[in-house]
């Protein structure tokens, strides 16, 4: 497929992270491009890559105050702080990082709760924080989040729960009792990444075939190349082009 | 079946191939026990491939003679892993996979990505750039609902209303066509703005196309609306209340004809939509006629947005300042087609080696977006369709999340048509109005 040279520059990347790098090189992100600019030599510290890592302090503003109040109100303190991990405030939305022991308690809660009412289950969905920069993968630190985010109807308010599991065990418990319209996002989530919903009435692939091998929306599946109809010649997958590392 | 005795319908012989078996069936009752005391129930499988189901949709039915008993559906065979494609792409080249998953509304599409990579990136987008995209916009969502009703009209038997539709669809396509250069998938909306401005003559084109159209609509109360074949097949049928529509997730026309006027664009504006004036149509029979008379209603609300965005429109850039974003933001139409302008390539090739490396930069490579992640719905013609987008601090999306409305919706298929008859599981469909390229993406 690529040459031995091509290989080099992301083994050296992935070897970076997962030595707990953080940071990243260069000022485009692309190494061994020959750029003699000067700028591939920077070197930048990104503590948590794309997950944030801290915790927004109270107050948080707007009505998000308001919306933790009335959780913490309906769920009783000691749960709440036993559910909610982080809560972070970020571009306008509040994000509630939950332990997936209190999910269910929690969602029953915002949906019916007077003061909450998140009538709408608008979505969820999964991501795969694999290689995201920041502190590699670990049981402390789990690469699978599964993201929901709730609508209230009433208050027209948008609120973000996200429940983080490590690949090794990936299991949630489904809100589809609570939300029926979780039943098809859900199976979506488990086809993509390889969550198990527990308690979901039919946990089946969705939109890959039935006997399909893998999620491939997780980070480390395989992209495969394609096969060209010229002698010795193949394209290779994406992710190990070099325009695109 | 074991391996050694004989089994009448699945015997083997040896050949100078091989072993060869036949495989006669009729083994059903003995594999399943079905007894025959009972009323015969018989499962129908419809689609893929099956001109009523929308596109390529599977139901599979459970008959009880014409009454459905069980409604199963089964998707996926148009899933093209666009949301994993658009990870491999940057930002900007991020819109021309994103429009071809609704495809019958691809500026939506468009939109909301952008919309939720400015929100990343913390931008504003000028004024006559917001504008362009509503009226873009509406006139998009007035050609999707034509198709709905087209298509639902084919399905029904109404072929009058299928040509008609699809007629005045290619009025809008036209429009389209004038404005962007494509008629369908049209990367046309960009992160910072939209690609290029409004060509000359267009607001001529869009006026002439604003007088026609309240004439054509009418045409379609005339054809549609007072028939008592399309009120029969429509009334009662495909029933969903506004409980049922919320345990569902359903949004857009099917819960405003349950009775709830929630319509992103008054609830939570977006592009300026709470400075239009525009009402949300409801009905409230909850039923497939009800939805067929909301989207109606819509067209004409979407005729308005569009003339006072029209009349709204003042000079002025149509794309972001800051240059590190703003690509392409210099293209023109030349005598080979549309590409980047003279003046730019003089520019850069010819004054400012400054802006040459910058060019090179932006256009192989792209912009970066802050890490974190958004999320950011608009009412599409079909309901709430949001983008989730999440930023590692790249050149390109980390991960692009759609909530589809179409996906969403086809859920409410088993509670619209379980318990009427086989017929009207195609009326409860085509009122749901679902696109495949967007359900499966």
């Amino acid at each position: 497929m690529t040459g031995p040279g091509d290989r080099s520059g992301a083994d050296a990347s992935r070897g970076a992270s997962s030595s707990g790098g953080g940071f990243r090189k260069g000022a485009f992100g692309v190494s061994g491009s020959g750029d003699t600019s000067g700028f591939g030599g920077l070197v930048r510290v990104e503590p948590g890559g794309a997950v944030a890592l801290h915790s927004t302090d109270r107050p948080y503003g707007g009505w998000f105050d308001e919306v933790t109040d009335a959780l913490i109100d309906a769920v009783g303190a000691a749960t709440y702080a036993a559910a909610v991990q982080r809560v972070l405030v970020d571009r306008g939305e509040i994000t509630y990082f939950v332990a997936r022991e209190h999910l269910l308690t929690l969602v029953q809660a915002l949906r019916d709760d007077d003061a909450l009412r998140f009538e709408l289950c608008s979505s969820v969905s999964g991501v795969d924080y694999l290689d995201s920069g920041g502190p590699a993968a670990s049981a402390g630190r789990p690469r699978l989040h599964v993201v929901y985010h709730l609508t209230s109807m009433t208050f027209r308010r948008r609120i973000r729960l996200e429940v983080a599991v490590t690949v090794e065990d990936p299991h949630v418990p489904s809100v589809s009792s609570v939300y029926p319209t979780a039943d098809w996002h859900e199976r979506e989530t488990h086809d993509m990444f390889g969550i198990v919903f527990d308690g979901h009435p039919a946990l089946t692939r969705i939109l890959m075939p039935d006997d399909w091998d893998g999620f491939p929306q997780r980070k480390d599946y395989p992209l495969g190349g394609v096969p060209v109809e010229y002698h010795d010649a193949t394209i290779p997958p994406p992710d190990t082009r070099r325009s695109y590392r | 079946m074991t391996a050694t005795g004989y089994d009448p319908y699945a015997g083997s012989r040896q050949t100078t191939e091989g072993r060869v078996y036949t495989v006669t069936g009729g083994d059903w009752d003995q594999t399943l026990g079905v007894d025959h005391s009972g009323e015969e129930r018989l499962v129908v499988n419809m689609g893929p491939q099956h001109p009523s189901t929308h596109g390529v949709l599977r139901l599979v039915l459970d008959l009880e003679g014409e009454t459905v008993t069980k409604a199963r559906v089964v998707i996926g065979y148009l899933h093209t892993g666009i949301e994993k494609n658009v990870e491999y792409r940057n930002w900007t080249q991020g819109t021309t996979f994103v429009t071809r998953m609704d495809y019958l509304a691809p500026l939506y599409n468009e939109a909301a990505y952008c919309m939720a990579v400015e929100k990343l990136l913390g931008i504003e987008v000028p004024q006559r750039a917001q504008t362009i995209r509503v009226l873009v916009m509406e006139i998009n969502r007035i050609a999707s609902h034509l198709v709905g009703l087209a298509t639902g009209g084919m399905e029904l038997g109404a072929l009058t209303g299928m040509t008609n539709g699809f007629r005045e669809r290619e009025l809008c396509l036209d429009l389209l066509e004038e404005i962007t250069g494509l008629r369908m998938n049209h990367a046309y909306i960009r992160p910072g703005g939209v690609a290029q401005d409004l060509p000359a003559g267009v607001e001529e084109s869009i006026r002439e196309w604003l007088a026609v159209m309240p004439e054509r609509l009418a045409g379609y109360h005339k054809l549609l609306t007072g028939q008592p074949i399309w009120q029969r097949r429509l009334k009662d049928v495909g029933y969903l209340d506004v409980t049922g529509c919320l345990a569902l997730g359903v949004t857009g026309p099917v819960l405003r004809a349950a009775g709830l006027p929630w319509d992103l664009r008054k609830v939570d504006p977006y592009l300026g939509y709470e400075t239009y004036d525009f009402e949300v149509p409801t009905a409230d029979t909850s039923d497939a006629w009800g939805r067929f008379l909301v989207r109606m209603a819509e067209m004409t609300e979407s005729l308005k947005i569009v003339e006072q965005a029209l009349d709204r429109l003042e000079p002025g850039p149509v794309m972001v300042e800051d240059r590190k974003i703003a690509w392409p933001a210099q293209l023109s139409l030349g005598a080979d087609g549309m590409g980047q302008s003279l003046d730019h390539v003089r520019h850069i090739m010819g004054t400012s080696m400054e802006a040459l490396i910058h060019h090179f930069k932006l256009v192989t490579e792209g912009f970066r977006v802050p890490a974190g992640q958004v999320y950011v719905p608009v009412e599409s013609p079909r309901g709430e369709l949001g983008y989730h987008v999440v930023s590692d601090g790249g050149t390109r999306p980390f991960r692009v999340h759609v909530r589809d409305p179409s996906f969403v919706n086809l859920q409410a298929t088993a509670a619209m048509s379980e318990g009427g008859m086989i017929a009207d599981v195609i009326a409860a469909i085509a009122s749901i109005d679902p696109v495949m390229g967007g359900v499966d993406r």
